[in-house]
């Protein structure tokens, strides 16, 4: 059954995930335009958008476990994960710079140099600005070994993306204890991983 | 006393019943106004003083009894019974014990004050509150020699109040003011909005407001009153003392460690409300700054 599974997938092409993992941005937008936002519809855009950017990119990081334990293979849709997550970040940062502070840039520069939540949200976007930028197949070809290297900056910028969650709530609530769970566990079976390999040369 | 204070924001600049229920459709149609407001920045905040519509006022609410959710406590608040009510008023008090609420509100004058409410998650609103000055309430329980401050109390009823089901919270919920703060002609007990009784997730049926601090500081569906001479515990304050002082005024000198204190949103405003500069107390410094006098505010926040 999982082979049916995996030929079937196999055949999809990639493209269709780009404009369906698009909708929501869509939606979140024509709802704050029209009042479904509640009242305080930039916070709520700001946050929506930074949880959707967190789902894509633990979803780019099911990808292996899910072929390694269930034998899924989901290879084919992890770039565009990523750059999904990639891209939902970018719309997160443009949604606190324009509609949030907007372009207040002396407290724009204070919070980047001054507020512990701020940097770590921005560490996590930096590390994953390369990774965005060598997704083309023509910049995993050239890359090589190297390719896979820098791509593991993921397993950092995603934890660092959860802890900038975190570090704005007032109180543990179940969402928050729910993405910290799923991004730590994802990167944590990699570091298993890692060291079992050590283990075993 | 009541009408101790008079407010610059009149009557006229509350919307009129018939028109709040309706803002969004006005808000809808003045868009391109909206444009023009964030050009004019700081000039065109201050026009703005019009209180916030019922609506607003009553479906984004911190009332973590009802969960941490904006919305929680206008979706579950309905589960509150506020009627009968009572208030256990003690410690150093002439006259202490259960006070019901037509004791309490024997003799009081309710009048409607329109105040800004800032949050200190660096958003805001203006409130049109009914209600009466805490002052003329512990006259008549008679303060005694030696109380300097006055700590209140939330009802715990688990049971009503879902969100007391999980420990985010030291339940019951408490603050605390100092003498002088209690007694000032600002702060109110509240027992209405827009003329109407108080909704419950706004605190019902009678709750704090003392506008020229963080919002928190105004304890909603108060149960207990205690005069006391030592700095009573507030909820905030030990869930983590550098982060929510005792007293938590209202200040955009003194940042949140976390985030900044300069700027607020002014709730209404839709996607392009932008940011208004903070007021210090709340821009009631002219009201209370006296209070503070020779007070390191960085020191004690």
């Amino acid at each position: 059954m999982i082979d049916t599974l995996n030929t079937t997938l196999r055949k999809l092409p990639e493209w269709p995930l780009y404009i369906i993992g698009f909708l929501p941005a869509v939606w979140l937008l024509w709802l704050g335009v029209n009042g479904g936002l509640g009242v305080e519809p930039i916070k709520e855009l700001e946050q929506q958008l930074g949880i959707l950017a967190l789902q894509f990119l633990i979803a780019s990081l099911c990808v292996t476990p899910l072929r390694r334990y269930a034998g899924i293979n989901l290879l084919k849709f992890r770039r565009a994960f990523g750059l999904l997550g990639f891209g939902y970040i970018c719309l997160h940062l443009l949604t606190w710079l324009a509609l949030d502070m907007v372009f207040l840039w002396s407290q724009i520069v204070e919070d980047i140099t001054e507020r512990p939540y701020i940097m770590v949200g921005m560490a996590a976007f930096l590390l994953l600005v390369p990774l965005a930028l060598t997704s083309t197949k023509g910049w995993i070809r050239r890359l090589g070994p190297r390719w896979q290297k820098l791509h593991r900056l993921v397993y950092l910028a995603v934890p660092l993306g959860a802890v900038h969650f975190m570090m704005q709530e007032r109180v543990w609530t179940a969402q928050l204890i729910t993405y910290l769970v799923l991004a730590f566990g994802i990167v944590g079976i990699r570091m298993i991983w890692i060291r079992r390999r050590r283990v075993a040369r | 006393m009541a009408y101790r204070y008079r407010s610059p924001l009149t009557r006229a600049d509350v919307t009129p019943k018939h028109m709040y229920m309706n803002r969004r459709q006005l808000m809808a149609g003045s868009t391109a106004m909206l444009g023009a407001g964030l050009i004019g920045g700081r000039a065109a905040a201050q026009e703005a003083l019009e209180p916030n519509s019922l609506e607003e006022i009553t479906t984004y609410n911190n009332f973590y009894e009802f969960g941490t959710g904006k919305t929680d406590p206008a979706s579950y608040a309905h589960m509150l019974t506020t009627e009968p009510w009572s208030i256990e008023i003690d410690g150093m008090v002439d006259n202490p014990g259960t006070w019901s609420m037509a004791d309490v509100m024997e003799g009081m004058t309710v009048e409607e004050r329109i105040y800004r409410l800032r949050c200190v998650e660096a958003w805001s609103m203006v409130v049109p509150w009914n209600g009466f000055e805490l002052a003329d309430l512990l006259t008549r329980v008679g303060v005694q020699e030696g109380a300097r401050y006055v700590a209140f109390e939330t009802l715990m009823r688990p049971e009503e109040m879902p969100g007391q089901q999980r420990a985010i919270l030291d339940w019951p919920y408490r603050e605390g003011l100092r003498l002088d703060e209690a007694m000032h002609p600002l702060t109110l007990l509240a027992t209405g909005l827009y003329g109407d009784p108080l909704p419950n997730q706004n605190g019902a049926p009678i709750r704090l407001v003392v506008p020229w601090k963080y919002g928190f500081k105004s304890i909603k569906s108060i149960v207990r009153i205690s005069l006391v001479e030592e700095m009573p515990e507030a909820t905030w304050n030990m869930q983590n003392p550098r982060e929510y002082g005792f007293y938590s005024n209202v200040n955009p000198n003194v940042d949140h460690p976390r985030w900044s204190q300069a700027t607020e949103r002014r709730i209404g405003g839709g996607l392009f409300s932008g940011r208004e500069p903070t007021l210090m107390f709340n821009g009631y410094e002219d009201e209370v700054a006296s209070l503070y006098e020779g007070m390191d505010l960085s020191v004690y926040y």
